[in-house]
């Protein structure tokens, strides 16, 4: 259980992470969402004991992970697979860490091969690839059988396989009763493998909900729909108090009705229809709609046209 | 690269009673060893610093033996003379051991897997200053050796046996090691590998260039409390004839040296315990 009151990070100007207020249960995948710059990495960092907080306080099991006398076997984390010495071998690495905590050397050997990095365990980690490196770091994080682990964007720069591989392995820990804290700002990614979800936008928290709480509460249902006569539709649309918008290639999205009650309404004024189709809202549109406001780096480059409605 | 073939999470259970796996001072520095073994700057920097001390000092004996020597003449300490380069060699090494965590990110892995700070960088210093001692102590009696073998043609050699020369010896070991731990602690300051060589180079060569061009009244009071000035009392057989600027003696000159390794130290521990990592 990792129980955050009241965290605050400040450097310099910026407050990076501001009054975050929340725990991480055992038992299932926590997918910690935001877009780049959020304060996901910080976060992680402070529940660590990398960084000190400038307000509240962070526990792990009750205590500051500081004054845990087991580290490694409360908690195992991959924060950047990069944080590993390149001139020393996958082995060497691994001893180096199991020895710290007093666990068995065999212990390393175990792990090598639960990640598929046997054959390479004596090679320096300097010619891994990004997919080994992060299998490196995924095995120093299992090195003590933690009740914890917290992955920051471990997904990142994997092949399909690799992505598939870590997706199953945290689903597998949760199973045995563990806790996964998993960041990512892929929400695609989360949508399959998160069961709950702590949003954050600039350092605050945004939503500490279920997957699918998630989704409901933040999209709404939209309609996209193609006319000969587009603006007959849009008025009589407005006129029922529903949202037109245009959707970029001729045809026109209508937020706050459902398909139904747009065909209906067409059907009822003459109005023909040659396409009529739900868009379904995704957990990466309720996300974008929801963080919206508190993205902090905007690309210079147009939104798509189906986000722009909650973009604008 | 190999997948593995069963489930993913089968392995991960460790076989080991709950309570097992804690961080002690034994496992730290178990883990600082193998850490220290295993990188080639290590071995490069250690053979390095054996071949310049045990070769420079072989050259400036040939040189004594051919040439003019005074009644002052320190044959001990002509064996020692590649001292003046290997403290930098030694000095890198420290730097390095401390700032190579910063550099590679190794730090922020380390700090995960044991998030106490001060066992953690106790157990590496005294890592690094027992390799440091151990290899200098085997290159020191190496160039002393060496040294006198070359000067004995000249009957110009001393003995181990003789006053104060096997006190030189190990001073020059000392030297090294206490060098080797000053330049830890700026390393753990600065936490840069550039800045931290940087800093070690000029507190311990320019520096003690830099004072040769103060008058001489000045010398007089200064020079005692130069870094290497001082520690290089503690590997000289013979005191410097009256007329040279004063010096303490031997070992509270050499002490004085491991002053400013324990200053270094101690900020950098300081530091190191309070700041993000």
């Amino acid at each position: 259980m990792i129980e955050a009151e009241g965290l605050s990070k400040r450097y310099g100007d910026t407050l990076a992470v501001d009054n975050l207020t929340f725990s991480v249960a055992p038992g299932k995948i926590t997918g910690f969402l935001g877009p780049n710059g959020a304060g996901k990495t910080t976060t992680m960092r402070l529940i660590l004991g990398l960084d000190r907080p400038t307000a509240g306080r962070v526990t792990i099991d009750g205590k500051p992970f500081e004054q845990t006398d087991q580290p490694m076997r409360r908690v195992g984390a991959l924060l950047d697979a990069k944080a590993v010495h390149g001139g020393r071998s996958a082995y060497n690495h691994l001893l180096c860490l199991a020895q710290s905590n007093n666990l068995p050397r065999r212990r390393v050997d175990e792990v090598v091969t639960l990640v598929g990095l046997a054959e390479v365990a004596r090679k320096r980690s300097k010619g891994f690839s990004l997919g080994m490196g992060q299998r490196l770091g995924i095995a120093a994080a299992l090195l003590g059988d933690p009740q914890i682990l917290m992955f920051d964007e471990p997904v990142n720069g994997l092949d399909p396989e690799g992505i598939l591989w870590i997706r199953n392995l945290m689903k597998a820990l949760a199973a045995e009763g563990r806790t996964v804290f998993v960041s990512s700002h892929l929400m695609s990614e989360m949508e399959n493998t998160a069961d709950h979800l702590l949003v954050i936008g600039r350092g605050k928290l945004i939503a500490d909900c279920t997957v699918e709480e998630f989704i409901a509460a933040n999209s709404q249902q939209t309609v996209r729909v193609r006319t000969p006569q587009p603006d007959l539709l849009a008025k009589l649309v407005t006129a029922a108090g529903a949202g037109v918008r245009e959707g970029g290639d001729g045809s026109i999205v209508i937020t706050g009705l459902d398909p139904g009650q747009v065909g209906d309404l067409a059907y009822d004024n003459q109005v023909r229809l040659h396409e009529l189709a739900p868009v379904h809202a995704s957990l990466e549109q309720a996300f974008m709609e929801l963080t919206a406001a508190s993205v902090q780096f905007h690309a210079g480059v147009p939104e798509q046209p189906a986000l722009a409605g909650g973009v604008a | 690269m190999a997948t593995t073939t069963a489930g993913p999470a089968a392995g991960v259970a460790l076989d080991l009673p709950r309570s097992a796996g804690r961080v002690t001072f034994t496992g730290a520095l178990r883990s600082e060893f193998t850490k220290i073994r295993s990188v080639r700057s290590t071995y490069w920097a250690l053979l390095a610093m054996f071949v310049v001390v045990v070769g420079f000092g072989a050259l400036a004996c040939l040189g004594a033996a051919h040439g003019p020597h005074g009644p002052d003449f320190d044959p001990a300490r002509q064996s020692l003379a590649g001292l003046y380069i290997g403290q930098l060699i030694i000095g890198v090494l420290g730097v390095l051991v401390i700032s190579s965590e910063y550099s590679t990110g190794m730090i922020r892995t380390t700090l995960t897997t044991n998030p106490h700070r001060g066992l953690m960088i106790a157990a590496k210093g005294v890592v690094f200053a027992a390799v440091a001692l151990v290899t200098s102590l085997i290159t020191a009696f190496t160039a002393f050796f060496v040294g006198q073998a070359i000067m004995s043609s000249d009957h110009i050699s001393t003995t181990i046996g003789s006053p104060n020369v096997l006190r030189a010896v190990i001073g020059g070991a000392l030297f090294l090691t206490a060098c080797g731990v000053l330049s830890f602690g700026l390393g753990l300051l600065i936490r840069h590998s550039a800045g931290g060589i940087g800093a070690m180079v000029g507190l311990l060569f320019v520096v003690t260039i830099l004072v040769n061009f103060l008058p001489q009244s000045w010398q007089n009071h200064v020079d005692k409390w130069i870094p290497a000035l001082a520690g290089g009392q503690v590997w000289m057989a013979r005191a410097m004839p009256p007329g040279n600027t004063p010096m303490y003696g031997p070992w509270p000159s050499f002490a004085i040296l491991c002053g400013y390794a324990a200053i270094a130290v101690a900020a950098g521990v300081i530091f190191f315990r309070k700041r993000d990592a």
